[in-house]
């Protein structure tokens, strides 16, 4: 791997080092403070972020090295017309390694086929956003102890949720892993992940309309969004929207060792009094990707 | 509807019906000096109805376009009037330049300059996905 774009860029046996790398970083987080000195991450962010930006840059400040970058596009020179190839060869001239987010799709894998240093897609539009996908492995590998044998409830829209397609595609390749898909029916996932990923990979999947129902024999309840704009009638969103919103009466029926995971921000499909719950990961999920993108970047920069 | 027989050069069979336009414009046959004819929806035993190209003079072909648009199409290479090498393109592993990505939100719609490439995802089905940012490649039938 010399950048990463997508999920898929990461066999699965240097999943499994970052993943040990990002435990052992968080056992002894002072052998990693000065790891890398002297190096610099260019956070280039062309549309807004608040965790993947600063998860990034306390990631690269915690291994002692150094950051810039920008926040939007309006302040780079993206804003007056300049290219993506010739936005990062200039960066390449000032920083060591490029985290970056673009809302056009494709954008971060033009950026890495234009400089030598690696490059990490923070996000492209609503197509990838792999260091999201690595936080929840780490996640679900520190809650339960293991990313095989699981039972994977992803919940709300799986139609258009990259963060749930990017997961499906990285958790299908580890064995005795099924999924329950819980969606309306006009939110299921696309064809292509149903052939391309999980058929393709042999995958034990089942769909169903009703998380009640699900949520009792799951190990993992992955949380997205219902967003009204999804639905082609009001009438079926009002109808819809409570199903897919995570409440303590329904986390009542969930077994005492299932973890709950969102990539936030959520709006209102977690009840903030769900939080409170042991089971309730989300919030360590966000501390797990500062963890794992520190992993990410001294494998990217070849850094022991 | 008589279209003679060519003496060197060579026939493009079996093209999907519908498809030999796509064929023409994609091999860019206008800028050829010689004579082309392309017949459209010619009866087949094999597919009810197909397109010909004939092409009067032996010129190098991008048989990756070819075997994107089908596989099964039969390129009859003619020589002194006699048939002498018959073949199938295969379907290529990447196109460039040929689909053009019809997504909005991909990068090559606000990059002016990125090259289309497409790349195939599922032999079985004949699937071609956008490499940027992975949006299937719709048919020309499809396109409209």
């Amino acid at each position: 791997m010399r950048h990463l774009i997508e999920i898929a860029d990461i066999p699965i046996h240097e999943m499994d080092e970052l993943i040990e790398k990002s435990l052992d970083i968080i056992a002894n987080p002072d052998r990693y403070s000065d790891k890398c000195h002297g190096k610099r991450i260019a956070t280039l962010f062309f549309e807004p972020s608040t965790r993947t930006r600063l998860s990034f840059e306390a990631a690269m400040q915690d291994l002692g090295g150094n950051v810039i970058g920008f926040a939007e596009g309006s302040n780079s020179s993206a804003a007056k017309g300049e290219s993506i190839a010739d936005t990062v060869r200039t960066v390449e001239c000032f920083a060591d390694i490029i985290a970056m987010r673009h809302p056009k799709e494709g954008s971060a894998y033009v950026a890495s086929q234009n400089v030598d240093i690696p490059v990490i897609n923070a996000g492209d539009g609503g197509h990838n956003h792999p260091t999201q996908t690595l936080a929840d492995l780490l996640t679900i590998h520190r809650e339960l102890g293991r990313l095989d044998n699981l039972k994977i409830g992803c919940c709300g829209d799986l139609k258009f949720g990259r963060t749930v397609h990017s997961l499906i595609t990285a958790m299908s390749r580890y064995d005795g892993v099924e999924f329950v898909l819980i969606s309306p029916e006009e939110l299921q996932i696309p064809e292509y992940l149903r052939s391309e990923v999980l058929e393709r990979n042999g995958s034990t999947y089942t769909e169903t309309t009703s998380l009640k129902h699900a949520i009792p024999d799951l190990d993992v309840l992955y949380m997205t969004r219902v967003q009204r704009e999804r639905f082609f009638n009001e009438a079926d969103y009002i109808r819809l929207k409570d199903s897919y919103i995570l409440t303590p009466e329904k986390l009542s029926a969930a077994k005492e060792t299932m973890r709950v995971l969102h990539p936030l921000p959520r709006v209102n499909e977690i009840s903030t009094a769900v939080d409170r719950d042991p089971r309730a990961a989300y919030f360590r999920q966000v501390k797990n990707g500062k963890f794992i993108r520190m992993a990410l970047i001294l494998k990217l920069l070849g850094v022991k | 509807m008589i279209i003679g027989s060519i003496v060197n050069g060579i026939v493009i069979d079996h093209i999907p019906a519908g498809r030999g336009m796509e064929l023409y414009t994609n091999l860019e046959l206008k800028n050829l000096e010689c004579e082309v004819a392309l017949i459209k929806n010619a009866s087949s035993i094999k597919l009810g109805k197909k397109d010909i190209v004939k092409i009067g003079e032996r010129i190098p072909l991008d048989y990756d376009i070819l075997g994107y648009i089908d596989p099964r199409i039969t390129i009859n290479i003619i020589e002194d009037g006699k048939l002498i090498k018959k073949m199938h393109p295969s379907l290529p592993q990447t196109i460039t330049g040929v689909i053009k990505c019809r997504n909005p939100r991909c990068i090559t719609s606000t990059e002016q300059e990125l090259p289309h490439v497409f790349k195939l995802t599922d032999r079985e089905n004949g699937v071609y996905r956008c490499i940027y940012c992975e949006t299937k490649a719709k048919q020309s039938k499809e396109q409209g």
